[in-house]
């Protein structure tokens, strides 16, 4: 071929000429085309870690622009700001530039309450999104490894939540990080030169607030960042888990390409959750620093509550009764039950399930599939025991406050919680339990004697039945002969046909009703395409 | 030129002959990803469901820019300084319009997204092969041998010399930044979670050394301050000019608490604390720390009726008539007891000084306590 023609062949319109210039040095259409044709199941579950991405991406964006402002310095300095309640009161800088970024900044109120807001949403989507991966069983081979990347994700999610709260120096946080210190100092043997190292030398020192900066806006975010990168990685290179459902199986992913449909659908979502977040930063009142008044450690304010993710830590140490160790002339405090080996044990725990529940059920297959909770029951009910012990912790962190808007003793609620910590648990371990087997059984009655159609029929015998739709062919007995799959079974009429996904249902409250010349058309074209399909068929046959 | 096929089959020059859609679907075909159902949404063009649904997306679009010019504008124009209550509060308006605003020029945007592609893309079902196969037998195979002749050309296994100094170095190299940072960072605690600035000083009190109680303003506390059943939270009068020197108020170790017993409480005192109170053989005056023994919270919230001192943290509660012993929660110990006395100041009044130091050590237990 002459080089006039491959010149005349050579694109002529720009953003040819760039993608000729990229690809003549990176080599990328064939990657490239690899990516924009990757499939990405839907379904509404799986949009909760996209909701912990996105707030994580809402929290560089405003945590960034907040370091313009803030001042992470335990100095003392005098305020002179904006804020009359204020004026005068020496306070640290920390605190005095964290009243600047609300007051004295034009739009910096909302951008910090954003940051708040999405901090609590931030760790919020990702322990939701744990249960969703635990109860489906998406977290079994070959996805350990992203179930280990999920944990630690958490964990450092609540650790920098922390740090990240500690920072205004505000009277809540201060003492937050006065009962973290006394949890350090409760650690057997080290205990104290913990303490004195994180504080560098007695409580509060005057290093805290700058070193927890650093961990905050750089150490951990960049730990986190590199976490979900890799978290990210690991579903590209493995492809996400989906629901059975017809045509689908374990060696394919079924849904739609991510160019252009799924990444319209995915940044939609994005600005969605960024919406969200943005009305609840304007809107809904966060963490009023102003309110509390700078850290004083002889000042603390009645109702006093951390953040959500750590009041099961509060509820925990609140329930834990005065059990003190006194050994050989030393001391082993109470406090280090509850808050150092307690959620040491549930970090275990969850660390170990997936190996676990392989080695207890002799599953050594990989999995692609998602498992419908109630066919699991033993996994669904440890997951709901483990729930609800969370939940009575959680609870019990705010029981001052439970107690006080109920007018319920106060020792009653920390009693009722230790009793409910050790009797729900297992209680809703048994229901739960129950429940799934019943859900179970539903579902063979219905794919063996069909849907409930609600008619009662009264026979010739004068005998009353009541009539059955087989979900499909029956046997001499009139029993279904459609084998349980794993996904949802029809239970009521309506819902007949709907289980395949070819089979999209227009319309959310009531079906597209076309007019006839386009239902005309949209008919042809099904036609045309089974007709495709028929005769691929054949071709492979 | 050479006529090499594509994965799925298809030459180059075939593909020029086709048409976009044809050779997008040879591209799906190449990478493993089958579309099972394609279909246009509306495959009759232009006509009124179309053009609502279009709308619909632009209309989408357009709340979205004009929010966020809004934004632009309430961002600029709106007052924002923070004003006295009984002045206009027109700026609490601030921070909900911009929020509020900015929420909807997201959200637009974000709908917008979802409903071009659930209205107008087309609708799709695609199945993409996973090849999730482990490696390949021979993969492996060739993996393993090439790993194994490369160890073995290091000369590793044979060569234990090198082996072991290069674990030494690497253990080395390990462990020096670990030592240069943390080590650093390393305080020695001493006996510095055992005194508290109440312990007398002659340098800065001669002669006693007793260490008088100050309220957080340095005023002195005298016991006519006090009416009966009331508290006062109290601190060493310890203030050292420089940077280093101590304060007494800042001190996270000092905040202690001065009770003031309604006439005909008794007081229970615990060994070794009897005529720590004042005056010493019928208390009236009781202090305490108020560092909980628990968590380090101040237990500050007293409840005159039922003499009980509560910590808001988590709720330990200390009978102030047993010496502050705790009777509830989760705290182990006692509040540490202060024992006080009082002195005639300069102006004749009555002050209460610190006889000695807390006889024990304030505030959470850690492992060094006996």
């Amino acid at each position: 071929m002459s080089t006039t023609t491959r010149r005349s062949n050579g694109p002529r319109t720009p953003q040819g000429k760039a993608a000729k210039f990229f690809d003549d040095r990176l080599n990328l259409a064939g990657p490239m085309r690899k990516q924009l044709n990757k499939v990405f199941p839907d379904h509404w579950t799986f949009m909760m870690g996209e909701i912990a991405l996105y707030s994580f991406i809402v929290l560089l964006l405003t945590g960034t622009y907040l370091t313009f402002f803030f001042d992470p310095s335990s100095a003392e300095t005098v305020y002179h700001g904006r804020y009359l309640p204020m004026q005068g009161i020496p306070m640290s800088r920390a605190y005095a530039s964290t009243l600047n970024i609300s007051f004295d900044v034009r739009g910096g109120l909302i951008i910090r309450q954003i940051h708040h807001w999405a901090a609590l949403m931030f760790v919020g989507a990702m322990l939701i999104h744990m249960f969703r991966v635990f109860f489906t069983g998406a977290f079994r081979k070959p996805r350990e490894l992203n179930w280990l990347i999920g944990l630690t994700l958490i964990v450092l999610g609540i650790i920098e939540g922390f740090a990240g709260y500690t920072l205004p120096d505000d009277l809540l946080s201060g003492t937050g990080l006065r009962i973290a210190d006394a949890i350090m100092l409760s650690i057997p043997v080290i205990g104290t030169w913990v303490s004195f190292l994180v504080f560098g030398g007695t409580f509060p020192g005057d290093v805290i607030i700058e070193r927890f900066y650093i961990a905050h806006v750089l150490l951990i975010p960049a730990i986190l960042a590199a976490l979900i990168g890799a978290h990210l990685a690991l579903i590209v290179r493995q492809k996400h888990t989906e629901f059975p459902a017809p045509g689908r199986s374990e060696h394919t992913v079924s849904g739609e390409r991510v160019f252009p449909t799924y990444a319209a659908k995915a940044g939609g979502f994005f600005f969605i959750v960024a919406a969200v977040l943005a009305a609840l930063g304007g809107l809904a009142q966060i963490n009023p620093v102003w309110l509390f008044g700078p850290y004083n450690p002889a000042q603390v304010s009645s109702g006093s509550q951390p953040d959500w993710y750590m009041m099961f830590l509060d509820g925990s140490t609140r329930l834990f009764p005065s059990w003190e160790v006194r050994l050989w002339g030393h001391t082993l405090a109470p406090l280090f039950w509850p808050t150092v080996v307690l959620p040491t044990i549930l970090l275990t725990l969850a660390i170990g399930y997936p190996f676990l529940e392989a080695k207890m059920t002799r599953d050594t297959l990989p999995h692609n599939m998602l498992q419908r909770p109630r066919d699991v029951p033993v996994r669904t009910a440890l997951g709901v025991m483990a729930l609800t012990f969370y939940l009575v912790l959680f609870l019990s962190g705010g029981n001052d406050i439970i107690a006080k808007a109920f007018d319920i003793s106060l020792n009653a609620m920390t009693w009722g919680g230790r009793i409910l910590l050790l009797i729900l648990p297992p209680l809703f371990y048994i229901v739960t339990y129950r429940i799934c087997l019943g859900l179970q059984r539903h579902d063979r009655e219905v794919l063996e004697h069909g849907v409930e159609t609600g008619i009662v029929k009264v026979l010739p015998t004068g005998e009353f039945i009541e009539v059955h739709q087989p979900l499909g062919p029956v046997d001499a007995h009139g029993h279904g002969r459609l084998a349980y799959a794993g996904t949802q079974v029809p239970k009521r009429m309506n819902q007949l046909g709907a289980g395949t996904p070819l089979r999209h249902v227009r319309g959310f409250f009531y079906p597209v009703k076309e007019k006839p010349e386009i239902q005309a058309a949209l008919d042809e074209l099904e036609a045309l395409e089974v007709d495709q399909h028929d005769v691929q068929h054949q071709l492979t046959d | 030129m050479s006529t090499t096929r594509s994965p799925a089959g298809v030459s180059a020059h075939e593909l020029r002959d086709m048409t976009p859609e044809q050779a997008m679907l040879a591209g799906t075909e190449a990478d493993g990803v089958h579309i099972v159902h394609r279909r246009d949404r509306f495959p009759v063009r232009g006509t009124k469901a179309e053009k609502r649904a279009e709308r619909g997306v632009a209309l989408a679009f357009l709340v979205s820019a004009l929010a966020g010019v809004g934004f632009v504008v309430a961002f600029v124009a709106l007052p924002f300084h923070w004003h006295l209550p009984g002045t206009p509060q027109t700026f609490r308006f601030y921070t909900p319009a911009l929020g509020g605003l900015l929420a909807v020029m997201l959200l637009f945007m974000g709908v917008g997204l979802v409903l071009w592609a659930k209205w107008l893309m087309p609708e799709e079902e695609v199945v993409q092969d996973r090849h999730d196969e482990p490696s390949s037998e021979e993969d492996r195979l060739m993996t393993q041998a090439t790993l194994a002749v490369g160890l073995e050309d290091t000369g590793l296994p044979r060569r234990s010399l090198i082996l072991r100094t290069l674990g030494l170095a690497g253990g080395a190299i390990a462990t020096v930044p670990l030592v240069a940072m943390v080590g650093a960072m390393i305080k020695k605690p001493g006996k510095q979670l055992e005194h508290t600035l109440f312990a007398p000083n002659t340098k800065l009190f001669p002669p006693s050394g007793r260490i008088p109680l100050v309220y957080s303003d340095w005023r002195r506390v005298s016991p006519d301050d006090l009416l009966p059943g009331s508290i006062a939270t109290v601190f060493p009068g310890v203030h050292e000019e420089g940077p280093d020197g101590k304060n007494g108020i800042t001190s996270a170790a000092s905040p202690t608490l001065v009770i003031r017993l309604r006439p005909g409480q008794q007081i229970e005192a615990r060994k070794g604390q009897a005529g720590f109170g004042w005056p010493p053989d019928a208390p009236e005056y009781l202090a305490f720390s108020k560092i909980c023994t628990h968590a380090g919270c101040p237990a500050s919230l007293y409840e005159q009726q039922t003499t009980r001192l509560l910590c808001p943290c988590h709720q330990s509660q200390f009978e102030v008539l047993k010496d502050a012993k705790p009777v509830f929660g989760p705290a182990t110990r006692s509040l540490p007891k202060l024992p006080i006395d009082v002195e005639i100041g300069s102006d004749g009044r009555q002050y209460f000084v610190a006889r000695a130091d807390f006889n024990e050590p304030i505030g959470p237990a850690f492992w060094e306590r006996s």
